[in-house]
């Protein structure tokens, strides 16, 4: 039977994560942007939520079983305080997910219990490259079988907290498919190269980085021998980007609402007229379908479902919408959108992200 | 616990009327839109609903014995049956609007004649009035008069638009509920809601609508002449006026869009088969700008369905839990308006000449489909009742 309703906790996971957005998120948004760093308050009272050890098992040292649905109830509202901070925080995921989902139990053993200890640890994935054609399926970093083990080349960009991270999650093609190898960031052959300098996104610290014939064990493919199902972490990740998605969307969309209806032209509030208040009504109803979308996405995770069709939908639908959504708001704003006393230019360039960026989340 | 999990009755449901659509509606789609008024009504499908459907519809039929989710379950129904032919959806012998309208504003006795005429012998239709020539969105102006007599009422005016009129009146003995006014200049305080039987002297279907779709459907004007009524057929006894019509809308909005989406499916289905055949495949996880046009074309007619879809589900959970659904109907009703609109326009493009044609059903499921962003509320009227309740203002504040 279909529902709609939360169960109790994740209602309180809500509101621990609207709170902390609220509170923490937003009013750190504009500096961090401007000074290009995360604050670190972010992740310091964001851990306090417990959102990730409350996803890995008591044998691993985490307190819980991990879910989709639950995350992108959190990451929405996290998102709705600001992505960059969102991202920041929920960037230890980018390891311990793939691993919990699809790691052997000696990876699981080894990588998770370092995510569940009492501050925050970074962690990092690469996926993407450097390049205009850049296909998840189709890597030019490679991975080739070397004296029982692999060796990886390739240049990969936009790596969340490369610098920062003991591990990578290097997603690179092996005979032909994307698989993904958790490589220590010391290992010889790995360069950590300059900080990206996107449009959006730069409180975020992303790296390029190269792999030159870098040696890695047999024993550090994900999921062991038998590798791993990259469809499905491609989809996991492509549901949390579109939760975040609404997330951002939900923030332009409320700041534009109030702006409009306290803004006076012509002897009343600009959304008494029905040019503005359609345009908001389009705006909510589509990011309540996106949102249904996302959770419909997660929720066929958590089923064990194929959610490759659903992530689709979910992110596609989610990142037009949050673009269409920022964009609206500039306008709606007229000049104080365009103007970064206003938080609205923030949103539009961050929302830009949504159908460019793969894989710097997941849930 | 959110889940998107249907329940087994819901899908057992869903296959049977599948089947119905596959078998006894699609092979008589065309002939039925071709001879709009010239044929009769499609009694061979009418009759096998109302003689089967105590097996297989019965959970439509009012006071039937249902499962937790009634209004779950026709949206699903709904859905099916238009995939296989809107024009024959809006034939379905069961309550509809008119039905909609006495279980919204009716007394107990008034629903009772409602459950007793759906149990009889032979199909019957009800309809409802509203729309006149002079007023659609804005329905507080309508004119028909509603004037106490003695022991009866005395309705005048001239109704449009109406739905299945020729059905409910003239072929079935059905009912029509008709929306009057006692006092002409009270605005929509004084509107009521009227009940009129099928024989009843004084109304009379004046003309058939030609229509652009939904051609196996009757949509008629409907005159009221001198048209007496007893008092007991005044709606709930008059104590649910306006507001009656509107609380209609919060169940007949994302029916509506059910049955458009149901439009838009066969038209995602037929392109995606046809798509198939000539060795298109559709890449759903590649990344956005490394699909062709066509798999682009493909994923968002696909995606806008499904985010129309859940909308219209969720509107739907909400009215069986009693939860208020204004808005949330209102938001199916837009975003499947549009999305079938939308869809079918772009069918009938990625098939190219064959998809104008009449050699397939895609020109007329785009014609069918229009419908969707027209009635229970125009697109733009939804827009403005979601508009008032996200900003706070009333009828006054945001026109």
């Amino acid at each position: 039977m279909y529902s709609f309703e939360p169960t109790e906790e994740q209602k309180m996971v809500i509101d621990a994560a609207r709170r902390l957005a609220a509170r923490e998120f937003r009013p750190r948004m504009r500096d961090s942007d401007e000074k290009g760093e995360p604050d670190p308050a972010w992740m310091d009272e964001g851990w306090a939520l417990s959102l990730l050890p409350a996803s890995i098992p008591e044998q691993f040292g985490g307190f819980g079983a991990n879910s989709a649905l639950t995350w992108v109830l959190a990451a929405e509202e996290l998102a709705w305080g600001d992505l960059g901070a969102t991202l920041a925080l929920l960037a230890p995921n980018l390891v311990a997910l793939p691993v919990l989902r699809a790691g052997s139990p000696e990876q699981k053993a080894m990588h998770l219990p370092a995510f569940c200890n009492d501050a925050w640890a970074p962690g990092a994935a690469a996926l993407m490259e450097p390049r205009i054609a850049f296909d998840p399926f189709a890597l030019e970093t490679k991975a080739v079988r070397d004296n029982g083990g692999y060796r990886v080349t390739g240049t990969k960009c936009n790596v969340p907290f490369a610098l920062e991270s003991d591990w990578i999650l290097v997603y690179a093609a092996l005979d032909g498919k994307t698989q993904a190898l958790l490589v220590p960031t010391n290992a010889p052959g790995v360069t950590v190269g300059e900080r990206e300098r996107n449009m959006g996104l730069r409180a975020l610290p992303l790296y390029s980085v190269s792999f030159a014939d870098c040696a890695v064990p047999a024993s550090h493919l994900l999921g062991g021998e038998q590798g791993c199902d990259f469809d499905l972490l491609l989809a996991a990740s492509r549901t949390a980007l579109a939760s975040m998605a609404v997330g951002v969307a939900r923030a332009a969309c409320d700041f534009a609402l109030d702006y409009t209806r306290q803004r006076t032209a012509f002897g009343e509030p600009l959304a008494r007229r029905q040019s503005i208040a359609f345009t908001l009504a389009e705006l909510v109803t589509d990011i309540d379908a996106a949102r249904l979308l996302v959770w419909e996405a997660a929720w066929n995770l958590d089923q064990g479902k194929d959610a490759v069709r659903a992530a689709a939908f979910a992110l596609n639908f989610s990142s037009d919408m949050a673009l269409r959504t920022a964009d609206r708001a500039v306008q709606l704003l007229g000049g104080y959108g365009y103007v970064r006393d206003y938080p609205v230019e923030l949103w539009l360039r961050n929302a830009r992200a949504f159908g460019v960026l793969e894989g710097i989340a997941t849930v | 616990m959110i889940s998107f999990e249907n329940s087994d009755l819901i899908k057992e449901q869903q296959r049977y009327a599948e089947s119905i659509a596959l078998e006894r509606i699609r092979p008589l789609a065309r002939y039925y839109d071709a001879y709009e008024h010239e044929h009769e009504i499609p009694w061979d499908f009418v009759r096998f609903i109302w003689d089967t459907g105590r097996k297989g519809l019965d959970a439509l039929m009012p006071g039937a014995e249902v499962p937790d989710e009634p209004f779950m379950l026709q949206i699903h129904t709904s859905e099916m049956i238009s995939w296989g032919d809107v024009g024959f959806f809006m034939c379905l012998p069961w309550p509809a609007l008119g039905g909609n309208a006495i279980q919204n504003t009716g007394t107990e006795e008034q629903k009772n004649r409602l459950t007793e005429r759906f149990r009889g012998e032979r199909p019957t239709w009800t309809c409802m009035a509203l729309t006149e020539s002079h007023c659609g969105s804005d329905s507080s102006a309508i004119r028909t008069r509603a004037v106490r007599d003695g022991d009866g009422w005395v309705l005048n005016g001239e109704k449009l638009f109406v739905t299945s009129a020729r059905k409910a009146l003239e072929e079935s003995e059905g009912f029509m509920v008709v929306w009057a006014t006692t006092d002409p200049g009270a605005g929509r305080s004084a509107i009521r809601p009227f009940l009129v039987e099928a024989g009843n002297p004084g109304v009379r279907i004046m003309k058939l609508e030609n229509k652009l779709g939904l051609r196996a459907s009757d949509t008629a004007v409907v005159i009221l002449e001198d048209c007496r009524i007893p008092l007991e057929n005044l709606l709930g006894g008059g104590e649910k006026g306006f507001k009656g019509a509107m609380a209609t809308f919060d169940s007949a909005r994302p029916a509506a869009a059910s049955s458009g989406l149901g439009i838009a499916r066969a038209t995602i289905d037929f392109v995606k088969e046809e798509l198939g055949r000539q060795g298109v495949t559709i890449r759903y996880a590649l990344p956005r700008r490394l699909l062709t046009a066509i798999e682009r074309d493909v994923i968002d007619m696909e995606t806008e369905w499904r985010a129309a879809w859940l909308l219209t589900v969720r509107a739907a959970w909400m009215v069986d839990r009693g939860i208020p659904s204004t808005v949330e109907s209102s938001m199916s009703k837009v975003k499947a308006g549009e999305a079938v609109t939308r869809i079918t326009q772009k069918g009938i493009e990625l098939m190219g000449p064959l998809g104008y044609s009449e050699r397939m059903m895609l020109e007329k499921w785009m014609r069918d489909g229009k419908i969707i962003d027209l009635f229970e509320g125009t697109g733009q009227i939804n827009r403005l009742v979601i508009a008032r309740r996200i900003l706070g203002y009333s009828g006054r504040d945001l026109k």
